[in-house]
């Protein structure tokens, strides 16, 4: 059974974690989740991504966050990747399969998965 | 929506919307209704955006975007033979109590019931944007509840946050886990 103790565990190995991350923080991965992005599915491609990023071992450089319509409710679901001193990154059409390698080759690898921005993409 | 629970999450993202500090979601079961109850204290919404979220359609010259969300959720309650009512109080009605209240009632034995589906996917998403705001949930079927109260959790992780990947990922299995034991 999962307990409030293992949590406080989680909260202790955090602690020395966050310590070293301050102000490394550089890349953001931002998944639309307004009510066209949910109808499309961005509900599993957010919870993904936010598995992906701690089993990865990537979450000392990037954050997963949400926000509203993107404004191109046909592309949904949309996610996009803002990194410092390099130009956003839109995928389109996203689902958890797909998620899962962005984080491998874009998040960690460094390397942008091409064929699923927005302007590669099969739609 | 293919699930009640992406209306749910569409639905009280509007409470983090609103400025909220504290969000509640109930569902309430028994073997005929389903009731979800979604309460927040946000800013509220005026006449005008009252009539805008129950019927789509109606517009003045002033409006722009016309959201889906609440007239989604709506018709999914109405398509069981149930119904949607809000009520509302706006920040500049009453500067202390305002807030919103939306309360939709299904009929489970209609065959145009969508079913609640993943719910605690829906709650690792909340979760993972609530920020300062608490979220209350709890669950109550025949023979059992579920209930989370972040505040609580807040506790015990301190100045760690919610959002942090493992922590979501402990949520998530928490909640699985409770409602295995459940069923
Ligand atoms: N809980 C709430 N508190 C305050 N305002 C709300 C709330 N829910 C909805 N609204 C208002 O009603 C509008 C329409 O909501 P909705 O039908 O869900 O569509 P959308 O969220 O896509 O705009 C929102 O943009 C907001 O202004």
């Amino acid at each position: 059974m999962k307990s409030l103790e293992e949590l406080a565990k989680i909260r202790e190995r955090m602690l020395s974690k966050i310590a070293l991350r301050e102000g490394e923080n550089d890349i953001r991965i931002v998944v639309g989740m307004a009510t066209c992005g949910i109808a499309a599915g961005a509900r599993p491609v957010l919870n993904t991504l936010v598995e992906e990023v701690a089993l990865q071992g990537v979450a000392d450089r990037a954050t997963v966050s949400q926000t509203g319509c993107i404004g191109i409710c046909q592309f949904e679901p949309v996610v996009e990747v803002f990194e410092n001193g390099k130009e956003k990154v839109t995928y389109v059409k996203m689902t958890p399969e797909m998620a899962k390698r962005v984080v491998a080759e874009h998040i960690k690898g460094g390397k942008p998965v091409v064929e699923y921005t927005i302007g590669n993409a099969k739609i | 929506m293919k699930e009640l629970s992406l209306n749910i999450l569409d639905i009280t993202q509007n409470s983090l919307a609103a400025n909220a500090k504290n969000v509640e979601i109930v569902i309430d079961e028994n073997e005929k209704t389903l009731r979800v109850t979604i309460k927040d204290d946000g800013r509220g919404m005026d006449e005008e955006t009252l009539k805008r979220v129950s019927d789509p359609f109606y517009t003045t010259r002033t409006t722009r975007k016309v959201g889906l969300g609440i007239p989604f959720f709506k018709l999914a309650a109405e398509q069981t033979g149930g119904s949607l009512t809000i009520q509302s109080t706006t920040e500049s009605a009453d500067p202390i109590n305002h807030g919103t209240l939306i309360c939709a009632l299904f009929y489970k034995d209609s065959i145009d019931f969508t079913p609640v589906g993943d719910i605690v996917s829906t709650l690792c998403t909340l979760i993972q944007s609530l920020g300062n705001v608490n979220l209350v949930y709890i669950h109550t079927f025949p023979g059992g509840s579920i209930s989370l109260d972040t505040s609580v959790l807040k506790k015990t992780l301190g100045e760690i946050p919610l959002s942090e990947p493992e922590v979501i990922m402990w949520i998530n299995e928490y909640l699985n886990e409770q409602y295995d034991n459940n069923v």
